[in-house]
């Protein structure tokens, strides 16, 4: 805005003001309001707007699914594990590493929603929901992923704490008891935390639609239709369990650590995998929002309204803040280990750099450490989706790599040198990309009935939000609302 | 509803077993693995899976070099099985209570069919002795008339190990009950001690001072394997005596 301030002519000044005015609205969605009842008009569209393309994509994927998840874990269940990849040192391989990776996928969404609610960031806005039902349908694929790891899973209902007559329990020492208790806790609150600021986008829904969809959102609307008390009421709630999920979240990828360091094994008995995994949840999850929002974004009607380069640009900074946490935490994990003096954590750290899986080590620190770096300080390519959504996806592998190199290749060297051996996994892969698919055919499923983009909550920022001159600069205010 | 405080032990079922083993003298013929098959009904798994890290021995024996070639020296046989540790890693992790500490016979004992197959006690092992049904295999002819009638067959998903031939433990306290007396030291002994042809192995009651296992265990140069950890294992190698 530098060069209008030195414009003599005042009709230039004020065409460049203009300009200036323009320039915002186009960059913040929160300075570009829309006439009343455009931009439901747009949501829907997008919502009933499918291409021949989606339902190409849609087939494809229902073939993976059936192929790939239910058709492979049926052989599975009536085989045994036998024919996955896994043997003596390494009884757990792939399975865990997905259910970590698809649990630090969920944690994303609740660390946009709640975290940059409470703390009332604004560029959350257009993109809580999608963040949101990541959350959830991750979390799908972790239960999915843990079951088809347990050995007899037929029987998996032991480890639910129910009555019976022989009064057994399960084992509370044991902290996959607690791990069965946290995801449960974690996937029904998230699941209400994402039907709490759905209400009024569908009750919006329900008034403009027709037929089935009709039905449809007239059931799950609950009859709200926008009263004062309603809205109090929903403030409320939404506000108890924005504070209330931010300690189940954290609880969540705490207990999965201890899954690992709670166990009495070299490399895994640490104390700082709490927040390590924690923060490595984050840098996954926010890796696939940023994948999720540029996809959302590239293939659904009247999306770049509402998806805009200041929102990969806001998130891009967080992934920035949360690579460095996560270098933090490596680098403490990983001096701390060494200088303990260990032997077989000594061997483990040698073979993490040097073993045959050396390269994935290395592949993990430039994944999820050098290019967020390189890449990320810049605005200009901060604001471009096509680069964030590849960092992203670049810090993605880096995290699975990262889980990988704990599970099972920390799993092929222990304290009995006789029974090392490395693990290959065979129909896991396979098991693994039938999770992929099933998370993406639910997310398609999702925008075509759902509407992505919480409208109320973007029409509130917007109302909020101002332009206010300060002697002769034009700033953003925004005002309190709630 | 028996509660768990109402059952009450008898003198004559409770007792700490315990084996030693002298790897000076083991010849690494691995008899007590054949024994400990054919006893405890363990799968034939094969050599495809066995090669890829899944052979279910319950005992097995190792064996290293070291040294580079051609300087290199071999290391003594060392069978390693269930070191019935008293206070025991695999124990606590268990989500459904399928490994669990017995009270009468101090054992470590896994209860096939509670087993829900998380494997995470086998992780926690740091013996590395516990074996997984990654399959139901089949036994080739004759196996399959070779059955041990005491011994349960597990099924595929299942975590099983070493009990301490916990079947004879059983056996010996029933006899010597109904003949109203004491299990003598040496009446009964575990399949691959009963198979050792050198005697490299020797099993009995640990708590008993005049037992031969004890007196075995207190000589000087008896180690317990991997004791740091705090497992309190209930097996003592000799090496180099």
């Amino acid at each position: 805005m530098a060069e209008y301030t030195d414009a003599v002519h005042a009709n230039v000044v004020h065409e460049h003001k203009d300009h200036a005015k323009e320039h915002l609205r186009e960059k913040h969605l929160m300075l570009d309001p829309l006439p009343r009842g455009k931009m439901n008009e747009m949501v829907m569209e997008s919502m009933t707007t499918t291409s021949w393309k989606f339902w190409v994509v849609f087939g494809i994927l229902s073939a993976i699914v059936a192929g790939c998840l239910f058709y492979v874990w049926g052989y599975m269940i009536s085989e045994g594990l036998g024919v996955t990849g896994k043997n003596r040192p390494s009884y757990w391989g792939l399975f865990l590493v997905n259910t970590v990776f698809w649990i630090g996928i969920s944690h994303a969404g609740t660390f946009i929603s709640a975290i940059l609610r409470v703390f009332k960031a604004e560029f959350r806005r257009p993109f809580t929901r999608a963040a949101e039902l990541m959350t959830t349908f991750g979390l799908v694929q972790a239960g999915f992923s843990v079951f088809m790891h347990l050995g007899r899973v037929w029987l998996a209902y032991w480890l639910i704490p129910y009555p019976n007559q022989r009064m057994l329990w399960p084992n509370t020492h044991s902290p996959l008891t607690w791990d069965l208790l946290a995801i449960t806790t974690y996937l029904l609150s998230s699941t209400m935390y994402l039907f709490l600021p759905l209400i009024p986008d569908l009750a919006m829904a329900r008034d403009r639609s027709t037929g089935w969809r009709k039905t449809f959102y007239k059931i799950l609307a609950l009859g709200f239709r926008g009263t004062e008390g309603e809205w109090t009421h929903l403030r409320n709630a939404m506000t108890i369990f924005a504070f209330a999920i931010i300690p189940v979240m954290f609880s969540v990828h705490t207990i999965v650590s201890w899954d690992f360091a709670a166990a009495t094994r070299p490399g895994w008995n640490s104390t700082i995998f709490g927040p390590y995994f924690v923060v490595g949840a984050l840098h996954s999850g926010m890796g696939a929002v940023v994948m999720v929002l540029a996809i959302v974004r590239g293939t659904m009607k009247n999306m770049k309204y509402f998806i805009r380069g200041e929102h990969f640009d806001a998130i891009a900074k967080l992934m920035l803040i949360i690579s460095m946490a996560w270098a933090y935490f490596f680098f403490n994990d990983y001096m701390v280990q060494w200088y303990g003096g260990d032997k077989w954590t000594h061997q483990l750290l040698h073979f993490h750099e040097a073993g045959p899986m050396g390269w994935m080590w290395f592949a993990m620190l430039i994944f999820n450490i050098a290019i967020p770096w390189a890449v990320l300080w810049n605005q200009k390519w901060r604001s471009t989706p096509w680069i964030v959504f590849a960092v992203g996806l670049l810090i993605n592998v880096g995290m699975y790599l990262e889980r990988y190199i704990i599970v099972p290749v920390s799993l092929s060297i222990n304290r009995m040198p006789f029974t090392w051996r490395l693990y290959y996994p065979r129909v896991e892969i396979l098991l693994g990309i039938g999770t992929l698919a099933l998370f993406i055919w639910l997310y398609m499923a999702a925008s075509r009935l759902i509407p992505l983009i919480p409208v109320w909550e973007v029409e509130e920022g917007q109302m909020a939000h101002e332009l206010k001159k300060f002697g002769r600069e034009t700033v953003v205010s925004v005002s309190e609302l709630e | 509803m028996i509660r768990p405080e109402e059952i009450k032990l008898s003198a004559d079922q409770s007792g700490k077993w315990g084996m030693v083993i002298d790897q000076d003298i083991c010849t690494g013929c691995q008899a007590c693995v054949a024994a400990c098959a054919m006893e405890n009904n363990i799968s034939f798994v094969g050599e495809a899976d066995s090669g890829y890290g899944r052979s279910m021995h319950w005992i097995r024996i190792e064996r290293f070099w070291e040294g580079e070639y051609p300087e290199i020296k071999m290391t003594p046989n060392q069978p390693m099985l269930c070191q019935q540790c008293g206070s025991a890693t695999c124990e606590p992790v268990c989500p459904a209570f399928a490994t669990v500490h017995s009270q009468a016979e101090q054992l470590n004992v896994q209860v096939y069919n509670r087993c829900v197959g998380t494997r995470y006690c086998a992780n926690n092992c740091p013996y590395q002795v516990r074996s997984f049904n990654w399959r139901d295999y089949k036994r080739p002819e004759p196996l399959p008339n070779q059955f041990n009638p005491d011994v349960t067959v597990r099924r595929r998903g299942i975590m099983e190990k070493c009990t301490f031939c916990i079947q004879r433990i059983h056996k010996a306290q029933d006899k010597a009950k109904s003949e109203a007396r004491e299990v003598l030291d040496g009446e009964f002994t575990t399949a691959c001690a009963q198979a050792c042809p050198a005697d490299a192995i020797v099993f009995g009651r640990v708590d008993d001072p005049e037992s031969l296992v004890s007196q075995l265990a207190h000589r000087n140069h008896g180690v317990k394997h991997l004791e740091e950890l705090g497992t309190l294992p209930n097996v003592t190698y000799f090496k180099g005596g």
